[in-house]
């Protein structure tokens, strides 16, 4: 008996501080949003799941980019992307500017990204993508 | 308290760990290999596939020659090099001998009069061949035309010759829709469209002069976005030849277009190709649901205007969109039952341009011919090369060439895993 109380605390203790220790989960808004951007612009390039197209569209599953320093993903987004190896690939297609979506847009489409299709990374703010946007011709 | 806490996973990890290292453990069972039939793929009754190759790398187009031997060009180099030469000695349809040469990637290769034509990105090459069809001098092509544009999107040359000389090579435009920045929504596109003097339609070269290039190569027909099978039909002796179809209806025109409409529209057109043809691109596109070339939204259309594109060549066959077709062949063998001959065979790569709506093609379809026009409506020849899914990255083979063996089998090459399967008809 005392040593299934013992088990038990154990346990929560340790689900608290492996809580801890994570990321702060990203708001449901900022990913029902970032989804609904993604959907729009994003996707029938880059395809539901964010695996891609051979040859043509590089996956955003774990690539650098994605889970990557931010400024460099921001731009991306931005200014487009073309004849750039992509993790030791190159792609046909070209990424096309989407310097047109919000500071808000941009950053819930890019914390959607850092965080689905597997991918585990620190969100952006409208801010942060404001900064970035000033500092990019 | 805490103490315990902090050690007590260690010590039940230990005691996994140990539980590993005892007889307990059930002995892993290996599953039995699957026995693929026809390699993976389905066919018509009375057919049968073998993988004639796998793994050979991005296999793009492939020719045979008249001594069973199988020429593929790759899209990436492997080890260095572009061209592979297969051989099946003891003629089980597997082939057992390779060679490599080439220090250029591409899609386009064919044969004539004793010369192996192969194409980069940018330039055409050809290799006499010996009178076993063996390439002489694999080193030391000679250079046909040089200098074609390749901007990444769209630039892989596919080539055919016809039986007076003459290379047919497809220039492809890098662009979708002629904007001024391609695919971005809201961009426009200029008009007239300035790319159509260097790209964006099929150029004629002579096959045996060095170093052609714009100069003095002929813009045989113009207004195509993009073609990857093309071939030489010997009934019309005319050229045919598969368009890819304009993309992203939707994402560009989304007050016009809805997901559906964009899944399935433009056609994926199949043209015959005479001298001076224009087949309308970027101005119009055909859809193929209303049968008619319409104005594209970029040039004012509404989805049903015409305009300037009424008297624009209309296609020979219409297939829906976005289908990918990467190999046309005019099956001119003896092997497959009789209503097969001079008919087409399509390999379509498959979609990506449908999402969010499920992805299409990733089969060869045969299309009927009679007197070197479309007869009937195509139907599924080769089936089965995406397996569980037909989405771009997971699909397991996404069919890109075609060729006819001198016994009149059917080969198949695809450039994901690099499987090559050669078809034959086994019912006496
Ligand atoms: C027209 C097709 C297209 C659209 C639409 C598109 N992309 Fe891309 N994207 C590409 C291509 C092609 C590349 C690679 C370009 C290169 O390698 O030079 C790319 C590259 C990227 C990269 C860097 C490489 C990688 O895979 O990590 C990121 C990140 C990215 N896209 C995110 C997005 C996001 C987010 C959107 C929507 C806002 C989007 N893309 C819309 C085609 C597209």
């Amino acid at each position: 008996m005392r040593k299934t109380f013992l088990l038990i605390t154990c346990a929560a203790a340790f689900l608290l501080t492996a809580a801890q220790v994570k990321p702060k989960p990203v708001p449901k808004k900022v990913m029902d949003n970032g989804k609904k951007v993604y959907d729009t612009y994003c996707l029938p390039c880059h395809q539901q799941d964010g695996s891609g197209v051979p040859n043509m569209t590089p996956t955003l599953i774990k690539t650098t980019w994605v889970t990557g320093d931010k400024t460099k993903l921001v731009q991306v987004i931005l200014k487009g992307l073309k004849g750039v190896e992509v993790d030791g690939e190159t792609y046909e297609n070209v990424m096309a500017p989407h310097d047109y979506l919000t500071d808000q847009e941009i950053a819930d489409v890019t914390t959607f990204i850092r965080n689905s299709f597997g991918n585990k990374a620190s969100m952006l703010t409208p801010a942060e993508v404001k900064a970035i946007r000033a500092k990019t011709k | 308290m805490k103490w315990i806490c902090k050690m007590l996973p260690l010590v039940l990890l230990a005691g996994t760990a140990y539980g590993n290292d005892t007889t307990h453990i059930k002995p892993k069972i290996r599953k039995a290999p699957r026995i693929e039939e026809n390699g993976g793929i389905t066919l018509p009754d009375g057919f049968k596939a073998t993988v004639f190759a796998d793994t050979v790398g991005r296999a793009r187009h492939l020719v045979t020659t008249s001594t069973g031997d199988v020429y593929i060009m790759l899209f990436r180099l492997k080890n260095g090099k572009g061209i592979l030469r297969l051989r099946d000695t003891n003629n089980d349809g597997v082939a057992d001998q390779s060679t490599t040469f080439g220090n250029y990637a591409g899609t386009g290769i064919t044969i004539k009069d004793g010369y192996l034509y192969a194409s980069s990105n940018k330039e055409i090459f050809r290799y006499k061949l010996n009178d076993k069809q063996e390439v002489i001098n694999p080193d030391q092509p000679e250079r046909i035309v040089t200098g074609l544009i390749d901007r990444g999107t769209h630039n892989t040359k596919s080539l055919v010759l016809d039986n007076t000389g003459n290379i047919y090579v497809n220039i492809g435009a890098p662009s979708n829709a002629c904007q001024v920045e391609d695919r971005k929504k809201g961009s426009p596109s200029p008009d007239p469209c300035p790319l159509l003097d260097s790209v964006g339609g099929v150029w004629q070269f002579k096959a045996d002069q060095p170093d052609q290039g714009y100069h003095n190569g002929v813009r045989f027909a113009m207004g195509i976005r993009n073609i990857v099978g093309l071939d030489w039909n010997k009934t019309s002796n005319s050229l045919f030849a598969m368009q890819h179809g304009r993309d992203n209806l939707n994402t560009l025109f989304p007050e016009m277009y809805n997901e559906d409409e964009s899944a399935e529209l433009p056609a994926e057109e199949l043209f015959e190709i005479k001298k001076g043809d224009d087949f309308g691109w970027p101005y119009c596109y055909f859809d193929w649901q209303q049968d008619k070339k319409v104005l594209a939204p970029e040039y004012g259309g509404d989805k049903k205007k015409q305009d300037r594109c009424a008297d624009k060549k209309k296609p020979a066959y219409a297939f829906p969109g976005h289908w990918a077709p990467n190999a046309l062949l005019f099956y001119t063998g003896n092997q497959f039952p009789e209503r097969y001959k001079n008919g087409a065979f399509i390999a379509f790569h498959g979609s990506w341009n449908r999402a969010p709506k499920p992805q299409a093609g990733y089969f060869v379809v045969f299309l009927p011919f009679k007197d070197g026009k479309p007869n009937g409506k195509y139907e599924i020849f080769a089936d089965g090369f995406a397996g569980e899914s037909r989405e771009p990255a997971k699909a397991t083979y996404r069919p890109c060439g075609l060729a006819q063996g001198p016994d009149g089998s059917l080969y198949i090459s695809e450039d994901k895993k690099g499987r090559i399967w050669k078809v034959s008809y086994t019912k006496k």
